[in-house]
């Protein structure tokens, strides 16, 4: 009971937190943590517990998403309910293709799922009686309030990573961290690796597709450059991963609040505080310098994730004690 | 017909052939030894046992049930469990987590999983170093891991594949004396070993090949005065 206290207190205070945070902007903000909470312990069970690295998170995600837009697009059905389809249309997605490239080893595995993304993306482009292509899916938003997202997102959060403490804790999870160990002892001790990796595998992919599906009904608007984005959805999924702590049940979601964080931060320039600055002191190098730092963030992505491999090489949450043992050095060395 | 059997087995590798037309049989209850030089085809006989690699032709029997074609996992659940000479822990987990995910082939239960791992453990001796992460362990705990792991998914027929080497003098005779108390608990075993002092106390019958070919089979003492063992080992001026 006492090693769960921590979350239960963090759970505490995500749900009364629309009603203190009463800004709709750091409201969304939480909304798209929540959602990348979902995302990064969809990754970590695959990639991180079994050890089949996935570059192509986005094709789970933007399958689910597409299949919560269609069902209202297309049959006027509740884009609601494709919260339900969502994860499962990505299980569809993901089952034909694990069967297959499971074959695959190691690198060869991720350099089939980022074409695999490749091929989603292009998929929803050029299908354009089905998907509308470029055009996307637009739909109107169900709610103003931002708070029953927020609620749908946090369920669909815990949701993830309950899903994932309780599947480490049983049979399935000792097969899955045995196969990334070493596949060939995990075949001798009798684990049929080929079942177990479809098994993480479409349980990685129900979670991001539900991640997706919610996306469609938040965010009402997707094209298949935003939701099979490689950047944006497939690196992010692996950066949520490494910096929160791979393999760690609480990882992604701490990984999850600094990737959002960190990516907002240099988005807007520091929540305008660069834009303040510029105006303080409107000289062209300080402006031109602005202008750098707010279009830095991909950039600083890279960086975040250099420190956090040398310095952290088993991310936030796996490292936490060497992390807490540095921070209180270093304040005695202040002190 | 012998408890396990192997018959008239081949395998290719391109062009080469590492074995050619081996055959033997295991009675229930032996250490049965595979002895020969480097490159012999010990280690790929147990490759083909264990399914890790396809014959090239031939056949390979447990309790009269063909197993050859099965994939490795499948193999392990009908009872044939194996060692690896170039030892394959599960690195970043503790020893009784490695033994843990073993037990889990008999049982869904956690809990008997776990009872079943700890009492394996305390039977090879490794109790002392349960709780440390496998890839910290020293090589001649690795080797007993590997021996744990295996015996964890309750095999009828072990494959202990050179278990002895690289262990010192006192390390030898524990080895030694865990496989015969293996053998006693009633799993049939196959050893490939190096080192003569352990596979000829310890064998019931023996195999030597070389090249991959069979060159006798017998017990432990008539290999051993066999003219061509002596001269695939030390050379032709010896075999006189």
């Amino acid at each position: 009971m006492k090693e769960n206290a921590g979350p239960l207190i963090v759970l505490g205070i995500l749900l009364l937190f629309p009603w203190v945070i009463t800004d709709q902007y750091y409201q969304h903000l939480m909304i798209l943590v929540l959602m990348w909470v979902a995302i990064g312990s969809g990754w970590n069970l695959i990639a991180g517990y079994t050890g089949q690295v996935s570059f192509g998170d986005a094709a789970f995600f933007g399958t689910g998403a597409y299949a919560a837009g269609l069902l209202a697009f297309k049959l006027g059905i509740s884009a609601w309910w494709g919260l339900a389809l969502g994860g499962l249309m990505a299980v569809v997605i993901a089952f034909p293709f694990g069967w297959i490239c499971f074959r695959l080893r190691g690198a060869y595995f991720a350099l089939a799922t980022l074409a695999l993304n490749e091929v989603m993306r292009h998929i929803a482009t050029i299908w354009e009686s089905l998907t509308g292509g470029m055009v996307g899916i637009l739909l109107m938003q169900t709610f103003v309030s931002k708070i029953p997202y927020y609620y749908v997102a946090l369920v669909i959060a815990v949701i993830a990573v309950v899903t994932v403490q309780l599947v480490m804790q049983s049979r399935w999870g000792y097969y899955f961290v045995s196969i990334r160990e070493d596949q060939d002892t995990a075949e001798s001790i009798g684990i049929d690796t080929h079942y177990y990796k479809m098994i993480s595998l479409c349980l990685a992919a129900y979670l991001t597709g539900l991640a997706g599906s919610l996306y469609m009904n938040y965010m009402s608007f997707i094209d298949p450059h935003i939701v099979f984005s490689l950047h944006d959805i497939s690196i992010m999924a692996i950066l949520v991963g490494i910096v929160g702590g791979v393999g760690t049940v609480y990882g992604p979601a701490v990984g999850a609040f600094v990737m959002v964080t960190v990516s907002e931060l240099f988005r807007t320039g520091g929540f305008g505080l660069v834009d303040s600055v510029t105006k303080a002191i409107p000289y062209p190098a300080v402006m031109l310098a602005a202008k750098y730092i707010k279009e830095a963030h991909v950039f600083t992505f890279g960086v975040l994730v250099i420190l956090v491999i040398l310095f952290l090489p088993n991310g936030i949450v796996g490292d936490w004690p060497k992390l807490r043992r540095g921070l209180l050095f270093w304040r005695r060395q202040k002190a | 017909m012998a408890y396990f059997e192997v018959n008239k087995v081949f395998k290719h590798f391109g062009g080469l052939a590492a074995l050619s037309g081996v055959s033997f049989g295991v009675e229930q209850g032996q250490i049965y030894g595979l002895i020969g030089p480097n490159g012999s085809g010990k280690t790929t006989m147990f490759n083909l046992i264990n399914g890790y690699f396809p014959l090239t032709a031939g056949k390979i029997l447990l309790e009269g049930r063909e197993i050859s074609g099965m994939k490795p996992f499948r193999i392990c659940q009908l009872g044939i469990g194996r060692t690896f000479q170039v030892v394959k822990p599960l690195k970043r987990m503790t020893v009784l987590d490695n033994v843990i995910a073993a037990g889990f082939l008999r049982t869904e239960s956690k809990i008997e999983a776990r009872s079943l791992a700890e009492e394996i453990i305390e039977f090879c001796g490794l109790t002392r170093q349960k709780d440390k992460i496998a890839k910290s362990l020293p090589i001649a705990s690795r080797k007993r891991l590997e021996i744990t792991r295996a015996l964890a998914t309750k095999p009828k027929l072990l494959l202990l594949d050179e278990t002895a080497a690289g262990l010192n003098p006192t390390e030898l005779d524990e080895a030694v004396a865990l496989i015969k108390k293996i053998r006693d608990s009633g799993v049939t075993i196959i050893i490939v070993e190096h080192i003569m002092k352990v596979i000829m106390t310890i064998s019931d019958r023996i195999l030597a090949i070389n090249q991959g070919v069979v060159i006798t089979e017998g017990t432990p003492k008539e290999v051993a005065s066999n003219s061509h063992v002596i001269a695939a080992y030390l050379g032709e001026d010896y075999s006189a």
